[in-house]
């Protein structure tokens, strides 16, 4: 028996080593033959992460101790990284975000260099904030959840390491190159073919890493938590592959071509974008929510029927909704149509989510009180539910000829995005840090509480700010005098909203403010100092390992 | 593992399993969600009865409200135009000079070239047309291509330096730039320039300037430095300067020949607003 454990995991250093030597073989290819100065860096980006991977799996090797992990119980050393990550790329997508939104206010801050435009570091938020801070802690949590709720350890014994290492690699591919003006020009997919390829081959080593594991569960069931993450996994890997579908110019050159044209690509794009808000930014963070809200305030799932009737409509019905993007464009009546119509029946099945979540309270509701780790959970989740009401009220084709290309959507997008998809991340990080380096609670509950109202502020000023510019900039654009002429010039709605763009990047500034808050608390968490107000905190802030027995 | 539970808090069953602690109460769905739930597809069904709504192998339903977003679109345009009235081919069909002589077409020409000039010139010229460095103002009477109506409308059709045919045209020489002239000679042609307004600071200077603009400038800017209109040449004497009035400005102006671009506004704008435009920048308060 112990030799057959010590082979497959002598097969299982080769095999990683053996794919770490192809990394650095492919990297340096593309670093000496390639003639465009982006695809070399990213070649040498590559090459260089091939490298660190086999020194650090030859090291363990030779150290005998495997990863490094006991190679018992849970694996949670990739989960470590992976909630760092989140925390890291989170502040940097939060800043360059915040920085500009004071580029809209005052243009001189683009500073006139390519690097530093609006249009280069636009992309460089958005994904930061989805895919590189949200990513991240979908991973931290999914592998958490998965490996706690199954009872089983993660599979694979270098899997879960490339899984998390090899995101953060397409993470520099991807923003360097919209540093250096490397775009496909499609919003939210803008990394280029190669950058796909490699999140590809990540994404599915990440379904088999989450498959295997529920293979390998002892418990009877699969948990509701889980069927959201596997839901986001396998939808997110279909939208990547199909709307990513494009002829590169050259295998050593960064430029590709988009396999459709003109409203078909359109209808392409938005089938994957919306639904990259639906399953990477509700499915995905729904599964966050279904671990960490029963867990941190000891109360069983609301109800388990509504879990199970919301998860189904939610899948079933959320794929349709993507013409509602394209409203009054080239895309026919009839999607128009069947965007719209299945984005209000989207209504109820996304608020079974906030039900489940809100009433999961139930029996618990003084712990909104006592402990702002679940009152970061709970409000994420009114914002969810707000937000998706707003969603459906603004797929309305009248409710959109006002709202379209407007701020409106940019404050809808960031109600969902700060307020629910962040803030449930920020209480699920707060859960997990104590957790995963087995500390007695967080280093201090009320730096938790200054976050959330820091943050909150943030979130209300944002988007109170974005509904008012937005509504304006709508009105003003459809206004005639009764000549049947434009009332207002471009320019002169650009100047009405100046305002709303100074109070929207103060409430950025204020949501920085909190993340930066969050960091400390966690690094010195991280770090092991003694909590300051360890007695306030509830008893699941500690380690399980560390908890007392429930009262 | 499914043994009967109740949770004691509510006093309501649960499914009897258990994940990591978590467990999961056997409540019904809620009546309100459900039945609000009915209603979306109910509503649904009907918008689709009623719209354009599903693909079919040879085309899609119709609806039978019969609605098409083309249709209404046109219909909206067309009902806009006619809102407008006989107002738009008059001002097609009388000639410019007599625009301002007929008060309703007047007041219909600057509030279509207003409309215009907010969305297509300000980015350059300003909102109240008070024009930048480099861009001129339009409401004073000092006018670089004239200032009558159909000069202006000449200038908004083809543009300046647009590279279209019938633009105005023409190209002050690079004398710095190109070595036609030292840098000292250039002062000095500065120096004089400065004396037209009286603010030349070295009479000797401007005095050998004066010859250097007999030979090299009088050809467009004229000989009392009053400039030509057909060449786009400005006038020197008054207190106006496109690219300033300070030596240094002036320095700069001749070291380069300057020659700023405006686009030709003919194919991207159409007739009537092209006339309306011209009707309105006419009427800024320099037009002449």
């Amino acid at each position: 028996m112990t030799d057959t454990k010590v082979e497959r995991h002598a097969f299982a250093d080769a095999a990683a080593v053996l794919g770490g030597a192809l990394g650095i073989g492919i990297g340096l290819f593309l670093a000496f033959q390639s003639s465009d100065p982006a695809m070399a860096l990213h070649g040498v980006l590559l090459a260089l992460g091939g490298v660190l991977a086999v020194v650090w799996i030859l090291s363990s090797a030779f150290r005998g101790s495997g990863s490094n992990d006991d190679g018992q119980g849970y694996m949670d050393g990739p989960i470590k990284v992976a909630t760092i990550a989140a925390v890291f790329w989170g502040i940097a997508g939060f800043i360059v975000g915040d920085f500009i939104a004071w580029q809209m206010a005052f243009p001189a801050l683009n500073l006139d260099l390519p690097w530093t435009t609006f249009g280069r570091l636009r992309p460089l938020h958005t994904s930061a904030v989805i895919f590189a801070f949200g990513g991240n802690a979908l991973l931290a949590t999914s592998f958490y959840v998965v490996q706690r709720t199954s009872h089983a350890r993660l599979a694979g014994r270098w899997a879960p390491y490339f899984v998390v290492w090899g995101y953060q690699l397409f993470i520099a591919i991807a923003g360097t190159g919209y540093l250096l003006g490397i775009t496909q020009g499609k919003e939210y997919a803008e990394p280029e073919w190669y950058a796909d390829l490699w999140l590809t081959i990540v994404w599915v080593i990440y379904f088999l890493v989450f498959v295997g594991t529920l293979a390998r569960r002892k418990e009877p069931h699969i948990y509701v938590a889980n069927w959201f993450y596997l839901a986001f996994i396998v939808t997110i890997a279909m939208l990547h592959i199909v709307n990513n579908l494009t002829i590169p110019v050259s295998v050593s050159g960064t430029k590709s071509y988009i396999l459709f044209a003109g409203v078909q690509d359109a209808m392409t794009q938005w089938w994957y974008g919306h639904n990259a808000v639906g399953f990477f930014l509700t499915a995905g963070f729904l599964g966050i929510m279904y671990y960490f809200i029963p867990k941190r305030v000891e109360r069983p799932v609301y109800s388990y029927r509504l879990s199970i009737v919301h998860f189904w409509t939610l899948i079933f019905l959320y794929i349709w909704a993507g013409p509602h993007h394209l409203h009054y464009t080239a895309l026919p009546d009839w999607a128009q149509t069947l965007g719209m119509t299945f984005s209000i029946m989207l209504w109820m099945p996304s608020w079974g989510g906030m039900i489940n979540g809100l009433m999961t309270l139930s029996g618990a509701w003084d712990k909104l009180r006592t402990d702002p780790v679940v009152r970061l959970l709970v409000v994420s989740v009114a914002f969810y539910g707000m937000s998706t009401f707003e969603g459906p009220l603004m797929s309305i084709k009248s409710v959109n000829s006002l709202s379209h290309y407007t701020d409106w959507t940019i404050g809808h997008v960031h109600s969902g995005a700060l307020g629910w998809v962040a803030m449930v991340s920020f209480g699920a990080i707060y859960c997990l840090v104590p957790w995963l380096w087995k500390r007695q609670g967080l280093y201090s509950l009320r730096l938790v509480e200054w976050h959330f109202w820091v943050s909150t502020i943030g979130i209300l000023l944002y988007i109170t700010a974005m509904w008012v510019s937005g509504i304006l900039q709508g009105l003003m654009w459809r206004a005639y005098d009764n000549l049947g002429f434009l009332q207002y010039s471009f320019v002169e709605t650009v100047e009405a909203m100046r305002p709303f763009y100074m109070i929207r990047a103060t409430g950025g500034l204020l949501f920085v403010l909190g993340s930066l808050i969050m960091a400390y608390n966690v690094w010195r968490t991280i770090r092991g100092d003694t909590p300051v107000d360890v007695a306030d905190q509830p008893r699941v802030a500690a380690a399980p390992e560390l908890r007392p027995a429930a009262a | 593992m499914t043994t009967k539970h109740v949770d004691h808090v509510t006093g309501v069953e649960t499914t009897g399993h258990e994940w990591d602690g978590i467990r999961e109460l056997n409540k019904p769905l809620p009546r309100w969600w459900v039945w609000t739930f009915y209603a979306t597809i109910i509503w649904s069904i009907g918008y689709w009865v009623a719209y354009p709504a599903w693909p079919t192998l040879v085309g899609y339903t119709k609806g039978v409200l019969g609605y098409s977003q083309r249709a209404t679109v046109t219909e909206e345009v067309a009902t806009a135009r006619a809102a407008q009235g006989s107002r738009r081919e008059a001002l097609a069909s009388t000639p410019l000079d007599q625009i301002k002589a007929n008060p309703d077409l007047l007041r219909f020409a600057m509030a279509g070239g207003g409309a215009a000039f907010g969305t297509n010139c300000a980015p350059c010229h300003g909102r109240s047309a008070q024009g930048f460095v480099g861009y001129p103002n339009l409401n004073d009477d000092d006018w670089l291509w004239g200032g009558k109506i159909d000069e202006i409308y000449k200038t908004i059709q083809y543009g300046v330096r647009s590279g279209h045919k019938q633009a105005q045209d023409s190209q002050m020489p690079k004398y710095g730039i190109d070595k036609l002239l030292d840098d000292k000679q250039i002062d000095d042609t500065a120096e004089y320039v400065l004396s037209l307004t009286g603010k030349a600071t070295n009479t000797a200077a401007a005095e050998r300037g004066k010859k250097i603009f007999a030979e090299q400038c009088v050809s467009c800017h004229a000989e009392d430095g009053k400039g030509k209109a057909d060449l786009g040449a400005p006038n020197l004497t008054d207190a106006i300067w496109l690219y300033g009035g300070e030596k240094p400005a002036i320095v700069e102006s001749i070291r380069t020949g300057r020659g700023g671009v405006m686009p030709a506004w003919q194919g991207r704008l159409d007739a009537v607003t092209l006339k309306a435009l011209a009707v309105y920048v006419h009427s800024l308060g320099g037009g002449r």
